[in-house]
């Protein structure tokens, strides 16, 4: 086995991990019944899946052709710190913007300490 | 045979794509469209990633890093204007 057919199965085996991965978090887009759990199946499974999609082609380019892409490294490391951040923001604007919880919540923490903060300052 | 791997990859991207677009023009509430453009964003990136692999190059490489950073700013932006209502706050001793 040389070196390009080891790479073109590590990359393969790889991208179709990747991609499998947010065809997963696409079809929880569609069907999770409100924002914060679909953004719990996008941000998560998609972030991973575009990690695996580009560790793919960062060993492909490696190992085939001796090329080290410092900037797909770089790509991986952005994604990676950033997605979740992202995430987490919008999930705290529609929080804040009253967005409703689906009707299967049992326990929302987070309301009453927001009501007790504007009857403080109100 | 890896070029075929490729293109059903490619296929199964679009199709995570066309769902998040799905997501974006039905999505009861603006942050809802805003995680549905962000998720296609990252998709993006992979699409690119994917893309370079097929077309046998390195020209894309720059592209990859210079979606994730848009995809990571605009998201910034729009939240920032749903929770406060401006994007940019002036300062107060004016």
């Amino acid at each position: 086995m040389n070196a390009s057919v080891m790479s073109e199965v590590i990359a393969s085996i790889l991208i179709l991990i990747g991609t499998a991965l947010s065809l997963l978090s696409a079809f929880g887009l569609i069907r999770l019944p409100d924002l914060y759990t679909r953004s719990h199946a996008a941000t998560k499974s998609a972030t991973l899946g575009v990690l695996c999609v580009l560790l793919g082609t960062f060993f492909y380019f490696w190992l085939a052709e001796g090329f080290l892409s410092i900037r797909l490294l770089l790509g991986i490391f952005f994604v990676f710190l950033t997605a979740p951040v992202a995430g987490h923001l919008i999930c705290r604007a529609a929080y804040r913007s009253k967005v409703e919880l689906t009707k299967e919540t049992v326990q929302d923490d987070l309301k009453e300490v927001l009501e007790k903060g504007e009857k403080g300052r109100a | 045979m890896f070029q075929t791997i490729m293109f059903i990859s490619l296929v199964l991207l679009s199709l995570s794509i066309v769902v998040g677009l799905y997501r974006a023009i039905k999505g009861p509430s603006t942050p809802d469209r805003v995680m549905a453009l962000d998720t296609i964003g990252i998709n993006m990136i992979a699409g690119v990633a994917i893309l370079s692999i097929v077309m046998n190059t390195y020209a894309f490489l720059e592209v990859i890093l210079l979606i994730g950073i848009l995809a990571f700013i605009g998201t910034i932006a729009f939240s920032k204007f749903i929770e406060r209502g401006v994007v940019i706050e002036r300062k107060r001793d004016e």
